[in-house]
């Protein structure tokens, strides 16, 4: 800890930086206003996928950028579960260099265009920010200006390909192709290692291609570093589903050495109420795979999905906000929010809130699914809500909802969207008996290196974490590596 | 990309498919299926290995025409490639030697019976297989039926081939001539019902391999669920057979009509896109 404080240290005192806080006084880069990236408008945009937010102009950019007063103290870098150098990347923009900024952000983080998209940075960097901590005021725009940097970096078409250490001819396995599996992939590539990537779906990407719609994170940017991934010397497998195509123990014998496992946290939760079986009533993960790894809204691909005209999406996380905005794209007329808290407690971010909320989505907060009702041809057609209020925190810091009594009432629904949370894929665990689990059905790892109860089997993202974020389950991805790597090279020098 | 190497047709709407896909080939056992995706725009479906040849690295797909997806697939031919296969996927049947095994299958469950069928037999039992359909013309695989089976049964509503009835009719027969340890069932889904309700009465164990709506085939998305004795269940991991008395026909039945409408819409604009 000390020494990357002394890191940081050293770094701020660079001449270049200095001079930079010199340049403007403390007080008139707090006196500016933070700006919002442009939008599409809301009605316009609920009615295709395009990309909601277009991002930072130049001079946007160079304008927050100018709001970070590089403090001596970053405490901004204590909200990152990657330890970002914020100030030094916001500086690099200050300065004018872009593509600097955007050395400095893969310095930790690989997909610096994607977590600008889809971190929740309002709980994190942002959250500690000396913006919001001390002036109470809008904290500085990091990831919008982490967005800007990686977009210049990817439009200027001169994404640097990194380095490759001369090939060691040692084989590893990633298994999933998730945040977790890419970047523990990456990093195992540039170590030397030959890496193959084993996906059990037709695409790459995990939850960033099959879950995440195309109007918050397009495919096009998880392709592009795909792509550098591929140059880089990573094979990728696809249809190819570690413990049924082939065993793990198969695979030794074909010469993997060590194995990172990020198969992801992809099992749908249901809430086993009365007609959760009807027609037009699926899972989050169902809706949007269909729509997002089978292309089904388009009228040329072969999968079909339902357009509900009345949508009731349950939950309120991240995949609720997809799933509730999906739907109204698919030409909702009412596309609702049923969450059993309120606004203050939705897991989801912010800004997907308040888009939802632009895009005339309805919540209806302190309401749960109790029953549904479904037509002749079993097509639900009405659920039955309770109201809640809210009691005591619960052991997760939020407050718990509780039944208020007789408040039950129904209301019309012909599609609705179950997204009450996952569990961690069984199928890995379950080919492994060695492996050891926790009563969740995570696998057990070790903090440092994340190593497994196997030693040669290293793990990370949602597979041990349970469903959490795009950020750690790349930190994990990396940690793995190192992990990895300090075990292959023990073992090959005993 | 997986390869054609061979197709063959045993009746106008029914071919056999070998395709290539070495690793598969080497992992699959009875009752495990495989999801395919034709091409970039295609969707994803289930078909049942019939069997492999692991030398070749082929396995066997026997595929019955329905709708848009499975009539894309019998236009291929012999040299054509098939986007996307993973697999095998699914629990492998319970194969062991137990004595009689009587197989009913009809309609679109006669492939996916081939197999098991094949199993049984080399398991050691004796298998007496009913096979079921409307009419003569739609009877499918009757000779590959014969060669793993002690008797095969044929039953058609019209009686225009073996006996007229419907499969329970065939089972019963059996049922009350000989002693049958146990009951496999594949079809569609009220044909199951009705299977599982005959066999109920005379107390033998049951099972019935499901064939529900499938997107991923890895547990991950929940439109194969099903409930079973009360629970829901995912037929592609948990299954896709299951104890044919605890299965809830009924609500099986409604959700594969799930998506019928736009199903139908698709076929025929494919249809006629064909012409
Ligand atoms: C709709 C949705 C929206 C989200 N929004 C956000 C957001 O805005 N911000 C955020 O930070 N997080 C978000 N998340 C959560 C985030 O996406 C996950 O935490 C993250 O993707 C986990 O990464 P992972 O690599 O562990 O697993 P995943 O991304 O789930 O990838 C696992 C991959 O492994 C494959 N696999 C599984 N088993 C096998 C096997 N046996 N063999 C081969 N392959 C296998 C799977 O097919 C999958 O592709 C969202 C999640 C969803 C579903
Ligand atoms: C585990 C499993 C194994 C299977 N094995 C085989 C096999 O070996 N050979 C084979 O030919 N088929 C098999 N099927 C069925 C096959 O997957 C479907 O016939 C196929 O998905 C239909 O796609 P389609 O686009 O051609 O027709 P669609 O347009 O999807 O459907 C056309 C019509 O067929 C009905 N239908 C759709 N899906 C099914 C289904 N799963 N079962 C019964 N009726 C259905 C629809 O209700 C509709 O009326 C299997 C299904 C499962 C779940
Ligand atoms: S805490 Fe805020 S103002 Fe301070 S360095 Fe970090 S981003 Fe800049
Ligand atoms: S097909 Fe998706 S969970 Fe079974």
């Amino acid at each position: 800890m000390e020494n990357i404080k002394e890191y940081l240290k050293a770094e701020r005192n660079q001449e270049w930086r200095a001079e930079l806080r010199k340049s403007m006084k403390a007080k008139e880069r707090t006196g500016r206003e933070r700006n919002d990236m442009l939008e599409r408008d809301p009605n316009v945009r609920n009615k295709n996928i395009d990309e909601v937010n277009l991002g930072l102009t130049e001079e946007l950019a160079l304008a927050d950028a100018r709001r970070c007063i590089d403090c001596a103290n970053p405490t901004c870098i204590t909200g990152c579960p990657v330890g970002i150098n914020i100030p030094k990347f916001i500086k690099k923009i200050e300065t004018g260099d872009y593509l600097g900024a955007a050395v400095v952000l893969k310095e930790t983080n690989a997909l610096p265009a994607v977590c600008g998209r889809v971190c929740p940075q309002d709980k994190q960097c942002e959250n500690n920010c000396f913006y919001t901590i001390s002036l109470k005021k809008p904290a500085v725009a990091i990831g919008n200006l982490e967005r800007f940097a990686a977009d210049y970096e990817r439009n200027s078409g001169q994404m640097a390909i990194p380095e490759v250490a001369a090939p060691n001819g040692i084989k590893v396995g990633v298994i999933g192709s998730g945040p977790a599996g890419l970047s523990a992939a990456g990093d195992l590539c540039k170590l030397g290692y030959d890496v193959t990537v084993f996906e059990a779906l037709h695409e790459i990407g995990g939850v960033l291609k099959y879950g995440i719609p195309e109007f918050r994170l397009p495919n096009e940017i998880v392709d592009v570093e795909i792509e550098v991934m591929r140059k880089m010397g990573i094979k990728f497998k696809t249809n190819f589903l570690v413990g049924r195509t082939a065993t793990i123990d198969e695979l030794k014998e074909q010469g993997y050495e060590a194995f990172f496992v990020g198969s992801g946290a992809g099992l749908p939760r249901f809430m086993n109420i009365p007609g959760e079986n009807y027609n037009g009533i699926l899972s989050s993960n169902e809706y949007l795979t269909r729509v997002n790894l089978m292309n089904a809204a388009n009228p040329d691909f072969d999968t079909p999905v339902l357009k509900g005209k009345n949508v009731a999406v349950i939950g309120g996380g991240n995949t609720a906000m997809d799933s509730v905005r999906t739907a109204k794209r698919l030409g909702a007329e009412r596309s609702v929010i049923v969450y059993r808290r309120s606004l203050v407690e939705m897991p989801a971010r912010v800004e997907e809130v308040k888009h939802a909320q632009e895009e005339g989505i309805e919540f209806m907060n302190l309401h749960n699914p109790v029953e549904y009702f479904a037509d002749e041809n079993g097509r639900v057609n009405r659920m039955r809500i309770q109201k809640m209020e809210l009691g005591e925190p619960d052991t997760s810091g939020r407050r718990r909802p509780i039944v208020i009594p007789n408040s039950e009432f129904e209301i019309d629904v012909d599609t609705v969207v179950v997204s009450v949370g996952v569990s961690p894929n069984p199928l890995i665990p379950a080919s492994l008996p060695n492996l050891k689990m926790t009563d969740w059905g995570t696998i057990v790892v070790d903090q440092d290196t994340m190593q497994s109860s196997i030693p040669e089997l290293f793990a990370g993202g949602d597979i041990v974490r349970g469903g959490a974020t795009v950020i750690l389950a790349m930190g994990d991805g990396r940690k793995a590596a190192a992990g990895m790597h300090k075990y292959i090279q023990e073992k090959i020098n005993k | 990309m997986n390869k054609i190497v061979e197709k063959e047709f045993f009746s106008e709407n029914v071919a056999k498919l070998v395709i290539e896909a070495p690793e598969i080939a080497k992992s699959r056992k009875p009752g495990h299926f495989v999801i395919i995706r034709i091409d970039e725009r295609g969707e994803r479906i289930p078909l049942t290995i019939a069997g492999s040849d692991i030398e070749k690295g082929t396995i066997t797909l026997v595929v019955q025409k329905v709708g848009v997806t499975s009539a894309k697939l019998l236009a291929l031919n012999e040299g054509d490639v098939i986007r996307d296969v993973v697999g095998p996927l699914g629990k492998a049947t319970h194969i062991e030697n137990i004595g009689t095994v009587l197989c009913a299958g009809g309609g679109v469950g006669v492939a996916p019976l081939l197999p098991i069928v094949e199993g049984f037999k080399k398991a050691g039992n004796r298998v007496v297989t009913v096979l079921a359909a409307r009419t003569k013309d739609l009877i499918i695989l009757e000779d590959q039926m014969r060669e793993f089976s002690d008797e095969v049964i044929l039953m058609t509503d019209d009686g225009s081939s073996g006996r007229k009835g419907l499969v329970t009719a065939g089972m019963e027969e059996v049922i009350k001539r000989e002693k049958v340890d146990m009951c496999m069932t594949i079809g569609p889904a009220i044909m199951m019902k009705f299977a599982a309700l005959t066999t109920k009465k005379y107390n033998i164990p049951t099972e019935a391999s499901l064939n529900t709506i499938m997107v991923d085939g890895t547990g991950m998305c929940g439109a194969c669920r099903v409930s079973v004795g009360g629970k829901t269940k995912f037929v592609c991991v948990d299954g896709p057979e299951f104890d044919a008395h605890e299965v809830n026909f009924e609500e099986m039945m409604s959700r594969l009509g799930g998506y019928k409408e736009l199903e139908a819409e698709a076929y025929e604009k494919y249809l006629k896109n064909a012409e």
